[in-house]
Protein backbone atom coordinates (compact mmCIF):
# COMPACT_ATOMS: atom_id res chain seq x y z
CA UNK A 1 0.00 0.00 0.00
CA UNK A 2 2.04 3.07 -0.82
CA UNK A 3 1.23 6.60 0.82
CA UNK A 4 1.05 9.33 -1.61
CA UNK A 5 1.39 13.04 -0.92
CA UNK A 6 1.49 13.83 -4.29
CA UNK A 7 -0.81 12.64 -7.41
CA UNK A 8 -0.13 14.05 -10.76
CA UNK A 9 -2.33 12.64 -13.08
CA UNK A 10 -2.52 13.20 -17.08
CA UNK A 11 -1.53 16.53 -16.54
CA UNK A 12 -0.91 18.30 -20.01
CA UNK A 13 -0.34 21.83 -20.82
CA UNK A 14 0.71 23.76 -24.56
CA UNK A 15 2.44 26.86 -25.13
CA UNK A 16 1.40 27.02 -28.87
CA UNK A 17 2.91 23.98 -30.26
CA UNK A 18 5.38 23.10 -27.44
CA UNK A 19 4.18 20.79 -24.94
CA UNK A 20 5.43 21.41 -21.38
CA UNK A 21 3.43 18.77 -20.12
CA UNK A 22 2.27 16.01 -21.94
CA UNK A 23 -0.34 13.23 -20.08
CA UNK A 24 2.52 13.77 -17.26
CA UNK A 25 1.61 11.57 -14.26
CA UNK A 26 3.62 10.59 -11.33
CA UNK A 27 3.54 10.39 -7.68
CA UNK A 28 5.55 11.41 -4.76
CA UNK A 29 5.59 9.33 -1.68
CA UNK A 30 5.54 10.55 1.45
CA UNK A 31 8.76 11.15 3.48
CA UNK A 32 10.20 10.62 0.02
CA UNK A 33 12.87 12.95 -2.31
CA UNK A 34 11.40 12.09 -5.38
CA UNK A 35 14.27 13.66 -8.45
CA UNK A 36 12.34 14.84 -11.55
CA UNK A 37 15.12 15.19 -14.37
CA UNK A 38 15.78 15.84 -18.22
CA UNK A 39 17.38 17.87 -20.63
CA UNK A 40 16.33 21.47 -20.69
CA UNK A 41 13.17 22.36 -21.96
CA UNK A 42 11.65 19.32 -20.99
CA UNK A 43 8.87 20.96 -18.77
CA UNK A 44 10.21 20.21 -15.26
CA UNK A 45 9.99 23.65 -13.97
CA UNK A 46 6.25 23.96 -15.76
CA UNK A 47 5.40 20.97 -13.81
CA UNK A 48 6.38 22.39 -10.38
CA UNK A 49 4.55 25.49 -11.42
CA UNK A 50 1.25 23.78 -12.31
CA UNK A 51 1.65 21.77 -8.65
CA UNK A 52 1.91 25.38 -7.53
CA UNK A 53 -0.70 26.64 -9.08
CA UNK A 54 1.28 29.80 -10.37
CA UNK A 55 0.42 27.87 -14.32
CA UNK A 56 -3.09 27.11 -14.98
CA UNK A 57 -2.77 23.51 -17.24
CA UNK A 58 -4.99 22.66 -20.01
CA UNK A 59 -6.04 19.61 -18.29
CA UNK A 60 -5.38 16.44 -15.73
CA UNK A 61 -5.58 16.30 -11.54
CA UNK A 62 -3.15 17.76 -9.19
CA UNK A 63 -4.01 15.31 -5.71
CA UNK A 64 -2.21 16.71 -2.59
CA UNK A 65 -2.94 14.67 0.44
CA UNK A 66 -5.90 12.94 -1.76
CA UNK A 67 -7.48 16.28 -2.25
CA UNK A 68 -7.80 17.90 -5.37
CA UNK A 69 -5.93 21.01 -5.59
CA UNK A 70 -5.51 22.07 -9.44
CA UNK A 71 -8.53 24.74 -9.18
CA UNK A 72 -6.67 26.18 -5.70
CA UNK A 73 -5.31 29.27 -5.97
CA UNK A 74 -1.39 29.61 -5.32
CA UNK A 75 -2.17 31.10 -1.45
CA UNK A 76 -3.95 28.28 -0.46
CA UNK A 77 -1.95 25.52 -2.03
CA UNK A 78 0.94 27.27 -0.03
CA UNK A 79 -1.03 27.11 3.79
CA UNK A 80 -1.83 23.14 3.06
CA UNK A 81 1.56 22.90 3.24
CA UNK A 82 2.92 23.05 -0.28
CA UNK A 83 5.85 25.26 -1.09
CA UNK A 84 8.53 26.15 -3.56
CA UNK A 85 11.90 27.45 -4.02
CA UNK A 86 12.71 28.65 -7.44
CA UNK A 87 15.09 28.16 -10.77
CA UNK A 88 15.99 31.69 -10.57
CA UNK A 89 16.68 33.08 -7.59
CA UNK A 90 13.18 34.95 -6.03
CA UNK A 91 13.65 36.88 -2.67
CA UNK A 92 12.75 40.38 -1.53
CA UNK A 93 16.10 41.97 -2.44
CA UNK A 94 15.30 45.04 0.11
CA UNK A 95 14.36 43.03 2.95
CA UNK A 96 17.24 41.94 5.24
CA UNK A 97 18.04 38.05 5.77
CA UNK A 98 15.90 38.10 8.59
CA UNK A 99 13.19 40.12 7.86
CA UNK A 100 12.75 37.67 4.52
CA UNK A 101 12.38 34.76 6.63
CA UNK A 102 10.60 36.56 9.65
CA UNK A 103 7.91 37.37 6.37
CA UNK A 104 8.15 33.66 5.45
CA UNK A 105 6.93 32.72 9.08
CA UNK A 106 4.61 35.44 9.43
CA UNK A 107 3.16 33.85 6.23
CA UNK A 108 1.89 30.60 8.18
CA UNK A 109 0.25 32.77 10.74
CA UNK A 110 -3.47 32.67 10.10
CA UNK A 111 -3.26 36.32 8.78
CA UNK A 112 -1.16 39.09 8.72
CA UNK A 113 -4.19 42.01 9.69
CA UNK A 114 -1.68 43.20 12.61
CA UNK A 115 -1.63 46.82 12.40
CA UNK A 116 0.32 48.74 15.14
CA UNK A 117 3.30 46.69 16.58
CA UNK A 118 6.75 47.00 14.86
CA UNK A 119 7.25 43.76 13.25
CA UNK A 120 11.46 44.70 13.73
CA UNK A 121 10.48 44.29 17.49
CA UNK A 122 8.28 41.13 17.64
CA UNK A 123 10.78 38.69 19.35
CA UNK A 124 8.50 35.45 18.96
CA UNK A 125 8.73 36.11 14.94
CA UNK A 126 12.50 37.04 15.33
CA UNK A 127 13.26 34.37 16.90
CA UNK A 128 11.92 31.56 15.11
CA UNK A 129 13.23 33.11 11.62
CA UNK A 130 16.88 33.31 13.25
CA UNK A 131 16.19 29.57 13.79
CA UNK A 132 15.94 29.09 10.10
CA UNK A 133 18.85 31.20 9.24
CA UNK A 134 20.63 29.21 11.75
CA UNK A 135 19.98 25.89 9.76
CA UNK A 136 20.82 27.14 6.39
CA UNK A 137 24.09 28.35 7.75
CA UNK A 138 23.52 31.89 7.18
CA UNK A 139 23.22 32.99 11.33
CA UNK A 140 25.69 35.76 10.97
CA UNK A 141 24.48 37.35 8.18
CA UNK A 142 21.41 38.05 9.39
CA UNK A 143 21.11 41.68 8.77
CA UNK A 144 22.37 41.92 5.22
CA UNK A 145 20.20 43.12 2.66
CA UNK A 146 19.16 40.13 0.83
CA UNK A 147 19.37 41.66 -2.58
CA UNK A 148 23.44 42.12 -1.29
CA UNK A 149 24.26 38.56 -0.38
CA UNK A 150 25.91 36.21 -2.33
CA UNK A 151 24.29 33.84 -5.19
CA UNK A 152 25.10 30.83 -2.52
CA UNK A 153 23.91 32.35 0.17
CA UNK A 154 20.66 33.98 -1.59
CA UNK A 155 19.98 30.58 -2.53
CA UNK A 156 20.29 29.26 0.97
CA UNK A 157 18.13 32.10 2.33
CA UNK A 158 15.34 30.65 -0.30
CA UNK A 159 15.46 27.56 1.12
CA UNK A 160 15.74 28.83 4.87
CA UNK A 161 12.27 31.11 3.49
CA UNK A 162 10.56 27.51 2.33
CA UNK A 163 11.36 25.52 5.61
CA UNK A 164 10.06 28.73 7.37
CA UNK A 165 6.60 28.15 5.78
CA UNK A 166 6.54 25.02 7.84
CA UNK A 167 5.63 22.77 4.63
CA UNK A 168 4.72 18.74 4.28
CA UNK A 169 6.07 18.61 0.30
CA UNK A 170 9.02 21.03 -0.53
CA UNK A 171 9.47 21.35 -4.67
CA UNK A 172 12.94 22.61 -4.99
CA UNK A 173 13.94 23.68 -8.69
CA UNK A 174 17.73 23.42 -9.19
CA UNK A 175 18.43 24.35 -5.71
CA UNK A 176 22.21 24.17 -6.14
CA UNK A 177 22.56 26.51 -9.57
CA UNK A 178 24.74 28.41 -10.38
CA UNK A 179 26.88 26.83 -7.12
CA UNK A 180 30.54 26.19 -6.80
CA UNK A 181 31.42 22.54 -5.41
CA UNK A 182 31.80 23.59 -1.88
CA UNK A 183 28.53 25.39 -1.54
CA UNK A 184 26.47 22.35 -3.46
CA UNK A 185 27.95 20.41 -0.76
CA UNK A 186 26.81 22.91 1.95
CA UNK A 187 23.67 22.55 0.22
CA UNK A 188 23.09 18.76 0.08
CA UNK A 189 24.13 18.99 4.01
CA UNK A 190 21.27 21.11 4.52
CA UNK A 191 18.55 19.06 1.90
CA UNK A 192 19.75 15.59 3.45
CA UNK A 193 18.17 15.52 7.20
CA UNK A 194 14.87 16.85 5.73
CA UNK A 195 13.81 13.90 4.28
CA UNK A 196 11.48 11.56 6.30
CA UNK A 197 9.79 14.60 8.28
CA UNK A 198 9.20 16.44 4.48
CA UNK A 199 8.51 15.07 0.61
CA UNK A 200 10.82 16.48 -1.82
CA UNK A 201 10.35 16.80 -5.38
CA UNK A 202 13.74 17.84 -6.39
CA UNK A 203 14.70 19.57 -9.94
CA UNK A 204 18.36 19.05 -10.47
CA UNK A 205 20.69 18.57 -13.50
CA UNK A 206 23.74 17.69 -11.26
CA UNK A 207 23.41 13.99 -11.18
CA UNK A 208 26.29 13.34 -8.26
CA UNK A 209 23.61 15.56 -6.43
CA UNK A 210 20.81 13.41 -7.53
CA UNK A 211 22.10 10.02 -6.63
CA UNK A 212 23.03 11.43 -3.69
CA UNK A 213 19.38 12.63 -2.13
CA UNK A 214 16.77 11.21 -4.48
CA UNK A 215 14.68 7.68 -3.36
CA UNK A 216 12.92 7.68 -6.62
CA UNK A 217 13.66 9.37 -10.06
CA UNK A 218 11.70 10.55 -12.96
CA UNK A 219 12.85 11.41 -16.05
CA UNK A 220 11.26 13.64 -18.25
CA UNK A 221 11.30 14.64 -21.95
CA UNK A 222 9.70 16.47 -23.78
CA UNK A 223 7.14 16.91 -21.17
CA UNK A 224 6.31 12.85 -20.88
CA UNK A 225 7.44 10.39 -18.74
CA UNK A 226 9.91 8.57 -20.22
CA UNK A 227 11.04 6.50 -17.03
CA UNK A 228 10.68 6.18 -13.37
CA UNK A 229 11.98 4.19 -11.11
CA UNK A 230 14.99 4.14 -8.21
CA UNK A 231 18.34 5.72 -8.89
CA UNK A 232 20.29 3.11 -9.73
CA UNK A 233 17.57 1.42 -12.51
CA UNK A 234 17.44 4.58 -13.90
CA UNK A 235 21.54 4.72 -14.58
CA UNK A 236 21.31 1.63 -15.78
CA UNK A 237 18.55 2.26 -17.75
CA UNK A 238 19.48 2.45 -21.70
CA UNK A 239 16.72 4.81 -22.83
CA UNK A 240 17.26 7.21 -20.06
CA UNK A 241 21.36 7.16 -21.44
CA UNK A 242 20.47 7.95 -25.24
CA UNK A 243 18.05 10.77 -24.37
CA UNK A 244 19.71 12.45 -21.39
CA UNK A 245 22.59 11.08 -19.38
CA UNK A 246 24.69 10.28 -22.60
CA UNK A 247 26.77 7.79 -23.09
CA UNK A 248 29.21 8.47 -20.56
CA UNK A 249 27.14 8.17 -17.76
CA UNK B 1 20.21 58.19 13.47
CA UNK B 2 22.03 61.91 13.80
CA UNK B 3 21.34 63.30 10.10
CA UNK B 4 18.12 61.94 9.87
CA UNK B 5 16.38 63.05 13.11
CA UNK B 6 18.37 66.41 12.97
CA UNK B 7 16.45 66.88 9.38
CA UNK B 8 13.17 66.08 11.02
CA UNK B 9 13.74 68.18 13.83
CA UNK B 10 14.40 71.15 11.91
CA UNK B 11 11.18 70.84 9.80
CA UNK B 12 9.46 70.56 12.31
CA UNK B 13 10.26 73.68 13.58
CA UNK B 14 10.21 75.32 10.93
CA UNK B 15 6.57 73.97 10.46
CA UNK B 16 5.92 75.76 13.86
CA UNK B 17 7.36 78.68 13.52
CA UNK B 18 5.38 79.85 9.98
CA UNK B 19 2.74 81.75 11.42
CA UNK B 20 4.88 84.20 14.10
CA UNK B 21 7.38 84.56 11.31
CA UNK B 22 4.55 85.18 8.75
CA UNK B 23 3.41 87.57 11.42
CA UNK B 24 6.82 89.37 11.81
CA UNK B 25 7.45 89.79 8.05
CA UNK B 26 4.06 90.89 7.41
CA UNK B 27 3.21 88.63 4.91
CA UNK B 28 -0.07 87.04 6.47
CA UNK B 29 -0.60 85.17 2.55
CA UNK B 30 2.41 83.17 3.70
CA UNK B 31 0.37 80.66 6.12
CA UNK B 32 -2.32 80.66 3.52
CA UNK B 33 -0.09 79.00 1.76
CA UNK B 34 1.20 76.97 4.13
CA UNK B 35 -1.64 75.92 5.16
CA UNK B 36 -1.90 74.65 1.33
CA UNK B 37 1.08 72.73 1.56
CA UNK B 38 0.22 70.83 4.53
CA UNK B 39 -2.75 69.64 2.92
CA UNK B 40 -0.80 68.60 -0.16
CA UNK B 41 1.65 66.72 1.35
CA UNK B 42 -1.22 64.76 3.55
CA UNK B 43 -2.76 63.65 0.42
CA UNK B 44 0.46 63.27 -1.31
CA UNK B 45 1.65 61.35 1.99
CA UNK B 46 -1.89 58.69 2.04
CA UNK B 47 -0.43 58.22 -2.21
CA UNK B 48 3.08 57.53 -0.83
CA UNK B 49 1.82 54.83 1.25
CA UNK B 50 0.25 52.70 -1.74
CA UNK B 51 2.33 53.94 -4.27
CA UNK B 52 5.82 53.83 -2.10
CA UNK B 53 5.50 50.73 0.03
CA UNK B 54 2.72 48.92 -1.59
CA UNK B 55 3.86 49.54 -5.68
CA UNK B 56 0.85 50.69 -6.60
CA UNK B 57 0.62 53.29 -8.87
CA UNK B 58 -2.87 55.04 -8.82
CA UNK B 59 -3.30 57.76 -11.20
CA UNK B 60 -6.92 58.54 -9.70
CA UNK B 61 -6.06 59.92 -5.96
CA UNK B 62 -7.67 63.24 -6.42
CA UNK B 63 -10.72 61.11 -6.83
CA UNK B 64 -10.37 61.14 -2.75
CA UNK B 65 -9.04 64.40 -1.90
CA UNK B 66 -12.64 65.43 -4.20
CA UNK B 67 -15.19 62.92 -1.76
CA UNK B 68 -13.69 63.80 0.98
CA UNK B 69 -14.10 67.72 0.52
CA UNK B 70 -17.35 67.26 -1.81
CA UNK B 71 -19.01 64.96 1.26
CA UNK B 72 -17.76 68.27 3.63
CA UNK B 73 -19.08 70.81 0.90
CA UNK B 74 -22.48 68.90 0.53
CA UNK B 75 -23.09 68.35 4.49
CA UNK B 76 -22.32 71.57 5.03
CA UNK B 77 -24.97 73.22 2.20
CA UNK B 78 -27.50 71.37 3.76
CA UNK B 79 -26.88 72.65 7.10
CA UNK B 80 -26.95 75.77 5.96
CA UNK B 81 -29.70 75.72 4.05
CA UNK B 82 -31.78 73.62 6.45
CA UNK B 83 -32.34 70.92 3.84
CA UNK B 84 -32.06 67.20 4.29
CA UNK B 85 -29.39 65.18 2.63
CA UNK B 86 -31.14 63.03 -0.23
CA UNK B 87 -31.00 58.95 -0.26
CA UNK B 88 -30.79 59.11 3.08
CA UNK B 89 -32.94 56.25 4.63
CA UNK B 90 -33.82 59.22 7.17
CA UNK B 91 -34.36 62.81 7.36
CA UNK B 92 -30.99 64.35 8.28
CA UNK B 93 -30.21 68.12 7.68
CA UNK B 94 -26.85 68.43 7.55
CA UNK B 95 -24.39 69.73 10.06
CA UNK B 96 -21.27 71.85 10.87
CA UNK B 97 -19.17 70.03 13.58
CA UNK B 98 -15.80 68.81 11.69
CA UNK B 99 -15.89 66.07 14.32
CA UNK B 100 -18.71 64.79 11.94
CA UNK B 101 -18.00 65.78 8.86
CA UNK B 102 -14.33 65.44 8.73
CA UNK B 103 -15.12 61.03 10.05
CA UNK B 104 -17.68 61.12 7.66
CA UNK B 105 -15.51 62.63 4.53
CA UNK B 106 -12.93 60.11 5.16
CA UNK B 107 -15.50 57.24 5.54
CA UNK B 108 -17.27 58.08 1.85
CA UNK B 109 -13.74 58.29 0.61
CA UNK B 110 -12.54 55.36 2.01
CA UNK B 111 -16.02 53.44 0.73
CA UNK B 112 -15.46 54.53 -2.44
CA UNK B 113 -11.64 53.40 -2.45
CA UNK B 114 -13.19 50.07 -1.23
CA UNK B 115 -15.47 49.95 -4.55
CA UNK B 116 -13.06 51.46 -6.77
CA UNK B 117 -9.79 49.24 -5.08
CA UNK B 118 -11.78 45.97 -5.86
CA UNK B 119 -12.70 46.59 -9.37
CA UNK B 120 -8.61 48.20 -10.42
CA UNK B 121 -6.74 45.22 -7.86
CA UNK B 122 -7.44 42.28 -11.00
CA UNK B 123 -5.08 44.43 -12.83
CA UNK B 124 -1.19 45.56 -12.23
CA UNK B 125 1.46 48.27 -13.80
CA UNK B 126 0.57 50.23 -16.42
CA UNK B 127 -3.34 49.00 -16.54
CA UNK B 128 -3.87 49.85 -12.78
CA UNK B 129 -2.47 53.25 -13.61
CA UNK B 130 -5.39 53.90 -16.31
CA UNK B 131 -8.15 52.02 -14.25
CA UNK B 132 -7.71 54.02 -11.41
CA UNK B 133 -7.36 57.47 -13.80
CA UNK B 134 -10.44 56.07 -15.48
CA UNK B 135 -12.45 55.96 -12.23
CA UNK B 136 -11.43 59.12 -11.11
CA UNK B 137 -12.52 60.44 -14.18
CA UNK B 138 -15.58 59.06 -13.97
CA UNK B 139 -15.80 60.84 -10.83
CA UNK B 140 -14.93 64.42 -12.06
CA UNK B 141 -17.39 64.36 -14.63
CA UNK B 142 -20.33 63.17 -12.28
CA UNK B 143 -19.41 66.47 -9.98
CA UNK B 144 -18.88 68.14 -12.94
CA UNK B 145 -22.41 67.20 -14.35
CA UNK B 146 -24.83 67.21 -11.19
CA UNK B 147 -26.45 70.99 -10.86
CA UNK B 148 -27.92 69.86 -7.26
CA UNK B 149 -24.60 70.54 -6.03
CA UNK B 150 -23.22 73.27 -8.14
CA UNK B 151 -22.08 71.29 -11.19
CA UNK B 152 -18.94 73.23 -12.57
CA UNK B 153 -19.50 75.78 -10.95
CA UNK B 154 -18.96 73.84 -7.74
CA UNK B 155 -20.04 74.71 -4.05
CA UNK B 156 -19.44 77.47 -1.50
CA UNK B 157 -18.32 76.28 1.66
CA UNK B 158 -20.17 79.81 3.98
CA UNK B 159 -18.67 78.50 7.18
CA UNK B 160 -16.12 76.85 8.24
CA UNK B 161 -16.35 73.29 10.04
CA UNK B 162 -16.70 74.15 13.83
CA UNK B 163 -14.56 71.99 16.31
CA UNK B 164 -15.47 73.00 20.11
CA UNK B 165 -12.51 75.75 21.80
CA UNK B 166 -11.02 76.47 18.01
CA UNK B 167 -11.98 79.25 15.78
CA UNK B 168 -11.13 77.74 12.24
CA UNK B 169 -12.01 80.94 10.84
CA UNK B 170 -8.78 82.08 12.07
CA UNK B 171 -6.14 81.31 9.67
CA UNK B 172 -3.15 80.48 12.16
CA UNK B 173 -5.59 78.50 14.68
CA UNK B 174 -6.78 76.48 11.19
CA UNK B 175 -3.29 76.00 10.13
CA UNK B 176 -1.94 74.46 13.58
CA UNK B 177 -4.88 72.10 13.50
CA UNK B 178 -3.68 71.27 9.88
CA UNK B 179 -0.27 70.97 11.20
CA UNK B 180 -1.35 68.68 14.20
CA UNK B 181 -3.98 66.11 11.32
CA UNK B 182 -0.97 65.88 9.21
CA UNK B 183 1.65 64.78 12.45
CA UNK B 184 -0.69 62.58 13.50
CA UNK B 185 -1.70 61.19 10.31
CA UNK B 186 1.93 60.73 9.19
CA UNK B 187 2.87 58.87 12.71
CA UNK B 188 -0.19 56.56 12.37
CA UNK B 189 0.56 55.63 8.56
CA UNK B 190 4.94 55.40 9.66
CA UNK B 191 3.30 52.60 12.44
CA UNK B 192 1.16 51.03 9.61
CA UNK B 193 4.21 50.86 7.11
CA UNK B 194 6.53 48.74 9.83
CA UNK B 195 3.86 46.25 11.10
CA UNK B 196 3.16 42.78 10.14
CA UNK B 197 0.29 44.44 7.78
CA UNK B 198 2.76 46.84 6.54
CA UNK B 199 5.84 44.27 5.84
CA UNK B 200 3.26 42.09 3.71
CA UNK B 201 2.57 45.31 1.68
CA UNK B 202 6.73 46.22 1.49
CA UNK B 203 7.31 42.35 0.13
CA UNK B 204 4.19 42.62 -2.31
CA UNK B 205 5.55 45.80 -3.95
CA UNK B 206 9.27 43.85 -4.28
CA UNK B 207 8.26 40.41 -5.16
CA UNK B 208 4.07 39.39 -5.38
CA UNK B 209 4.43 35.84 -7.07
CA UNK B 210 6.63 34.97 -4.19
CA UNK B 211 4.49 36.03 -1.52
CA UNK B 212 1.52 34.89 -3.23
CA UNK B 213 4.05 31.55 -3.20
CA UNK B 214 4.49 32.36 0.48
CA UNK B 215 0.82 31.56 1.41
CA UNK B 216 -0.27 35.25 1.69
CA UNK B 217 -3.44 36.10 -0.28
CA UNK B 218 -1.62 39.66 -1.54
CA UNK B 219 -5.10 41.27 -2.55
CA UNK B 220 -6.80 41.56 0.22
CA UNK B 221 -3.79 43.17 1.71
CA UNK B 222 -3.29 45.89 -1.41
CA UNK B 223 -7.27 46.81 -0.84
CA UNK B 224 -6.85 47.63 2.70
CA UNK B 225 -4.06 49.53 2.11
CA UNK B 226 -6.02 51.22 -1.14
CA UNK B 227 -8.66 51.87 1.41
CA UNK B 228 -6.29 53.51 3.98
CA UNK B 229 -5.18 55.86 1.21
CA UNK B 230 -8.65 56.95 0.72
CA UNK B 231 -9.42 57.68 3.72
CA UNK B 232 -6.44 59.89 4.59
CA UNK B 233 -7.10 61.72 0.86
CA UNK B 234 -10.65 62.32 2.17
CA UNK B 235 -9.36 63.71 5.23
CA UNK B 236 -7.16 65.80 2.70
CA UNK B 237 -10.16 66.98 0.84
CA UNK B 238 -11.63 68.01 4.28
CA UNK B 239 -9.50 70.92 4.77
CA UNK B 240 -9.53 71.88 1.38
CA UNK B 241 -12.79 72.36 1.41
CA UNK B 242 -12.61 74.37 4.69
CA UNK B 243 -8.84 76.02 3.07
CA UNK B 244 -10.27 77.40 0.32
CA UNK B 245 -13.75 77.43 1.57
CA UNK B 246 -14.96 76.02 -2.24
CA UNK B 247 -14.87 72.75 -3.50
CA UNK B 248 -15.74 72.49 -7.58
CA UNK B 249 -14.95 69.46 -9.48
CA UNK B 250 -11.63 70.76 -10.46
CA UNK B 251 -10.26 69.13 -7.19
CA UNK B 252 -10.87 65.70 -8.85
CA UNK B 253 -9.55 66.48 -12.48
CA UNK B 254 -6.58 64.27 -13.43
CA UNK B 255 -4.15 66.67 -13.50
CA UNK B 256 -4.25 66.96 -9.66
CA UNK B 257 -3.78 63.49 -9.48
CA UNK B 258 -0.41 64.19 -11.26
CA UNK B 259 0.64 66.59 -9.13
CA UNK B 260 0.08 64.33 -6.32
CA UNK B 261 2.90 61.59 -7.69
CA UNK B 262 4.94 64.77 -9.00
CA UNK B 263 4.91 65.39 -4.95
CA UNK B 264 5.57 61.78 -3.93
CA UNK B 265 8.45 61.42 -6.55
CA UNK B 266 9.75 64.35 -6.17
CA UNK B 267 9.28 64.01 -2.12
CA UNK B 268 10.80 60.97 -2.46
CA UNK B 269 9.03 57.78 -2.96
CA UNK B 270 8.35 55.43 0.21
CA UNK B 271 9.13 57.56 2.44
CA UNK B 272 6.24 59.70 3.95
CA UNK B 273 8.18 62.76 5.24
CA UNK B 274 8.88 63.75 1.85
CA UNK B 275 5.53 64.53 1.14
CA UNK B 276 5.93 67.49 3.38
CA UNK B 277 9.05 68.49 1.57
CA UNK B 278 7.64 67.66 -2.15
CA UNK B 279 4.72 69.63 -1.41
CA UNK B 280 6.71 72.94 0.17
CA UNK B 281 9.01 72.52 -2.87
CA UNK B 282 6.39 72.14 -5.38
CA UNK B 283 3.72 74.87 -4.40
CA UNK B 284 6.23 77.24 -3.31
CA UNK B 285 8.20 76.92 -6.92
CA UNK B 286 5.01 77.06 -8.63
CA UNK B 287 4.27 80.56 -6.45
CA UNK B 288 7.03 82.22 -7.17
CA UNK B 289 7.87 81.30 -10.43
CA UNK B 290 4.13 81.87 -11.64
CA UNK B 291 4.94 85.11 -10.68
CA UNK B 292 7.38 85.99 -13.35
CA UNK B 293 5.83 83.96 -15.82
CA UNK B 294 2.24 81.87 -16.28
CA UNK B 295 4.40 78.99 -18.22
CA UNK B 296 5.77 77.93 -14.86
CA UNK B 297 5.69 74.13 -15.86
CA UNK B 298 8.65 75.13 -18.36
CA UNK B 299 10.73 75.64 -15.47
CA UNK B 300 9.39 73.02 -13.20
CA UNK B 301 9.50 70.20 -15.96
CA UNK B 302 13.56 70.32 -15.92
CA UNK B 303 13.44 70.72 -12.06
CA UNK B 304 12.10 67.52 -11.77
CA UNK B 305 14.19 66.17 -14.00
CA UNK B 306 17.12 66.88 -12.42
CA UNK B 307 15.68 65.63 -8.88
CA UNK B 308 14.39 62.41 -10.60
CA UNK B 309 18.54 62.08 -12.10
CA UNK B 310 20.27 62.73 -9.12
CA UNK B 311 18.23 62.66 -6.06
CA UNK B 312 17.32 59.05 -6.69
CA UNK B 313 16.08 58.46 -3.40
CA UNK B 314 13.88 62.18 -3.66
CA UNK B 315 14.39 65.48 -2.04
CA UNK B 316 14.13 63.96 1.27
CA UNK B 317 16.64 61.04 0.35
CA UNK B 318 18.86 63.56 -0.51
CA UNK B 319 18.35 65.94 2.72
CA UNK B 320 18.05 62.99 5.17
CA UNK B 321 20.55 60.54 3.60
CA UNK B 322 21.54 56.71 3.71
CA UNK B 323 19.25 57.03 7.23
CA UNK B 324 15.87 57.52 5.25
CA UNK B 325 16.38 54.10 3.99
CA UNK B 326 14.58 53.09 7.00
CA UNK B 327 11.64 55.03 6.61
N1 LIG C 1 5.53 31.07 -20.26
C1 LIG C 1 5.93 30.33 -21.33
N2 LIG C 1 5.55 30.69 -22.58
C2 LIG C 1 5.92 29.96 -23.64
N3 LIG C 1 6.66 28.85 -23.57
C3 LIG C 1 7.08 28.45 -22.36
C4 LIG C 1 6.73 29.17 -21.17
N4 LIG C 1 7.28 28.56 -20.10
C5 LIG C 1 7.94 27.49 -20.61
N5 LIG C 1 7.83 27.41 -21.94
C6 LIG C 1 8.37 26.37 -22.81
O1 LIG C 1 7.96 25.13 -22.28
C7 LIG C 1 9.01 24.19 -22.36
C8 LIG C 1 9.31 23.66 -20.97
O2 LIG C 1 9.94 24.69 -20.21
P1 LIG C 1 10.44 24.48 -18.72
O3 LIG C 1 10.97 25.76 -18.24
O4 LIG C 1 9.38 23.84 -17.94
O5 LIG C 1 11.64 23.45 -18.93
P2 LIG C 1 12.68 22.89 -17.85
O6 LIG C 1 12.59 21.43 -17.94
O7 LIG C 1 12.47 23.51 -16.54
O8 LIG C 1 14.04 23.38 -18.50
P3 LIG C 1 15.40 23.85 -17.80
O9 LIG C 1 16.15 22.61 -17.47
O10 LIG C 1 16.09 24.62 -18.88
O11 LIG C 1 15.05 24.67 -16.62
C9 LIG C 1 10.18 24.90 -23.02
O12 LIG C 1 10.16 24.60 -24.39
C10 LIG C 1 9.89 26.35 -22.79
O13 LIG C 1 10.42 27.13 -23.82
MG1 LIG D 1 13.54 24.75 -15.33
Amino acid sequence: MTDAILEVQGLSKFFGAVAASDSLTFQVERGCCHALIGPNGAGKSTAIAQITGEVRPDGGSIRFNGREISRWPVHRRARAGLNRSYQITSIFPAFSALDTVALAVLARQPHAFRFWRDARRDERLRRSARSFLDRVGLGDRADVRAGDLAHGEQRQLEVAMVLATNPQLVLLDEPMAGMGRAETQQMLDILRPLKGSLSLLLVEHDMDVVFALADVVTVLVKGRVIASGTPSSIRADADVRRAYLGDGA
Amino acid sequence: MRRRSVVLAAGLALLLAVPPLAAIAGEPFAVTLASRVLIYALAAASLDFIVGYGGMVSFGHAAFLGLGAYTVGIVASHAFDGTAVPLLPFAWHGTDSALIQWPLAMLISALFALVIGALSLRTAGVYFIMITLAFAQMLYHLFLTLPTYGGQDGLNLWRRSEIPGLDLADDVSFYYLTLALLIISLLILKRLVHSRFGMVLRAGKQNEPRLQALGIPTVRYKLLAFVIAGAFGGLAGALTVNHTEFVGPGLLHWTRSGELLVIVILGGLGSLYGSVVGAAVLLILEEVIAGWTEHWMIVLGPFLVLVVLFARRGLYGWLAGREAEGD
